[in-house]
């Protein structure tokens, strides 16, 4: 009735072929007839059918026969047999092969009318269901999370190949790469999915606010706790703890952390009550944490606990093949968030895009894309839209040194001096926080002169 | 364009005259009444003993080809395709030929008690729907729509007895109420 689906009427007498034929199309069923089994496989292999009405006896190829190379071949389609004899065992048999029913010769036009068209709409509820649910995964991905780099393609695979079990998993990276996308990534397919991923940028956050952070804190802990709080790894009961910049916690936090992974225990600040809580761990450093062990910052046996499972990301100039996908992504996004009718990026612009080295990496790529769309004036984007292409090519200039730390001490003493060395100013506009610009500031030496 | 109707072992004159008027009513197109000696032996099923609706109408093609206008071929014999039990009617989609059976149409064939109005209702509501397939309409979904499919009789007492709006625009000659 809706002059889509389409039926095919296998069956070796040729006035039932063609009534049954014409019957159906004036249903609006797209209708086509074969004379054999043989016949059948021929266009079924060059068609898609929705429907099969199949004559049990025919001569060749036997409609059960038929019935079963179908489903060999696509399981989808839905199969009806008719007969002119009823026969049990031989209809029970066609329904163990997966026909989807079975009606004798001749069958009630409302009956065959009507088991035709609850087959067709049971297929149609069938494929929406698994579209639907094809949809869910989509809406899940995590935003952003895209490239078709072999880099990439490696990630998918890590993530695929680990998201099933239970392992700890260290996602390495620099700044701004995407390893909380790869957090969220493993947790989604994983089967904790149902339950919630909680991060937490341990690097963000003092000693003792990281210990009231992770294991909550009872009322009058501390201070200022005028109500009972849960922990993060309370909320993560059944999910997942992703635990970002691990390499900046405390030697204390460290001991403490080791502790509660193993045990899965633990008990809020200023309480005694041990509290179970049943958490992945997924942590992310930008900082080989190897160096930090060796330098005793960083605790050996921690190190082994949670470097069970490794994920490297790479920076964004490694892959660079992944640039012009990102770079539309974020254009097509943020020209839809703000109503702006920029369509494109012009070829200069794009050839800075990709021959950029990106410091800042994915993160750096959304921020220029987002205000090259806030302040462009055209349909397209061109250099002048992007907003560090001077510097940073003074800097690549000067120095003539293209590798990324000394282009990053660069940088980041740029924007301090720029900033009048405003801490909080300069880790904004680098989009960091404090703490990791107090770690480059020490890590790459660098002192305010004026 | 004429609609010419040929009864086939068709006795209840005064159920023919009626179907005529209204038709004639319903059209803009002459309606005339022909009569032809169809072969009906070749159609008839000893098994089933119904008619083979698609061999009445072969058999009305060959005596009727040369006609101009709509065919419609109007029997009290009980009519069949195989594989169904059964069919109200059967028509040449984009053609010019249809059949309709009256048979299953009588009130007496499910109850016993005789309703000439009914009769006349359900006759020209199927008729309708096998002309609508003559020019090229299929099934509709809109029950008030005489190309509702109606699969049995309870079927076609529920449609419509018109065309929908949709439908109307391909029935050459129709007089829309």
């Amino acid at each position: 009735m809706n002059g889509k689906e389409k039926i095919l009427i296998v069956d070796d007498e040729r006035i039932v072929r063609e009534s049954l034929l014409h019957w159906f199309e004036e249903d609006g069923y797209d209708v086509e007839a074969a004379e054999d089994g043989e016949i059948a496989l021929k266009m079924f292999d060059k068609s898609k059918y929705d429907l099969l009405l199949v004559d049990m006896k025919m001569p060749g190829i036997s409609g059960l026969e038929l019935l079963k190379k179908v489903k060999e071949i696509d399981k989808e389609t839905i199969v009806i047999l008719i007969t002119a004899f009823a026969s049990v065992p031989s209809a029970i048999t066609a329904l163990k092969d997966g026909a989807y029913d079975y009606v004798t010769k001749p069958v009630d036009p409302d009956e065959l009318a009507h088991l035709v068209k609850k087959a067709l709409e049971q297929k149609a509820l069938k494929h929406e269901n698994i579209q639907l649910k094809e949809n869910i995964e989509e809406i899940i991905k995590p935003d952003n999370f895209i490239g078709e780099s072999q880099q990439m393609k490696k990630i998918f695979e890590l993530i695929h190949t680990v998201a099933t079990t239970d392992t700890t998993v260290m996602i390495r990276g620099e700044s701004g790469t995407g390893k909380e996308l790869v957090a969220k990534a493993i947790h989604i397919n994983s089967k904790r999915k149902y339950f919630p991923i909680i991060p937490v940028n341990c690097g963000a956050i003092t000693e003792t606010l990281l210990e009231s952070e992770l294991f909550g804190h009872e009322k009058g802990a501390f201070t200022g706790a005028q109500f009972k709080r849960r922990g993060k790894f309370e909320m993560a009961d059944g999910g997942t703890i992703f635990l970002d910049e691990i390499g900046s916690i405390s030697p204390k936090m460290q001991i403490e952390l080791l502790r509660v992974i193993e045990t899965k225990q633990f008990s809020r600040v200023g309480g005694n009550q041990l509290i179970n809580s049943d958490f992945r761990v997924i942590i992310a450093t930008n900082e080989p944490l190897e160096d930090l062990v060796k330098q005793g910052k960083f605790r050996e046996d921690l190190y082994y606990r949670l470097n069970v499972f490794s994920i490297v990301v790479p920076p964004l100039r490694e892959r660079r093949a992944d640039i012009p996908i990102l770079a539309y992504y974020f254009l097509n996004k943020f020209a839809t968030a703000m109503n702006k009718p920029v369509k494109s990026i012009s070829k200069e612009a794009m050839d800075f895009l990709t021959n950029y080295d990106w410091p800042g990496n994915v993160r750096e790529l959304e921020n220029a894309i987002e205000r090259a769309v806030v302040i462009g004036k055209e349909n397209s984007i061109h250099v002048k839209d992007l907003p560090f292409h001077v510097s940073a090519n003074n800097i690549i200039n000067e120095n003539g040194e293209k590798s990324l730390a000394s282009m990053e001490c660069k940088y980041i003493l740029q924007v301090l001096n720029e900033n009048n060395w405003n801490i909080s100013r300069s880790a904004n506009i680098l989009e960091i926080d404090r703490v990791t610009l107090y770690n480059k500031i020490n890590k790459y030496g660098l002192r305010n002169k004026n | 364009m004429d609609i010419n109707v040929i009864p086939i072992h068709l006795s209840n004159s005064g159920l023919l005259d009626d179907i005529l008027f209204e038709l004639s009513q319903r059209f803009n197109s002459r309606v005339n009444l022909i009569e032809l000696d169809v072969n009906i032996e070749s159609a008839f099923s000893i098994e089933r003993k119904q008619f083979f609706s698609t061999q009445l109408l072969s058999n009305a093609i060959i005596l009727s080809d040369n006609i101009n206008g709509k065919i419609l071929l109007l029997t009290e014999f009980d009519l069949y395709v195989p594989a169904l039990t059964f069919v109200f009617g059967e028509a040449q989609l984009n053609g010019k030929h249809s059949i309709v059976s009256l048979c299953r149409l009588h009130e007496e064939f499910y109850s016993g008690r005789s309703d000439h109005n009914l009769l006349l209702e359900r006759a020209l509501k199927e008729i309708l729907h096998e002309i609508g397939h003559n020019f090229g309409l299929k099934h509709c979904l809109n029950w008030d729509c005489v190309m509702h499919a109606s699969l049995s009789i309870e079927e076609v007492d529920i449609k419509g007895n018109q065309y929908c709006k949709t439908c109307v625009a391909s029935i050459e000659g129709y007089k829309i109420f």
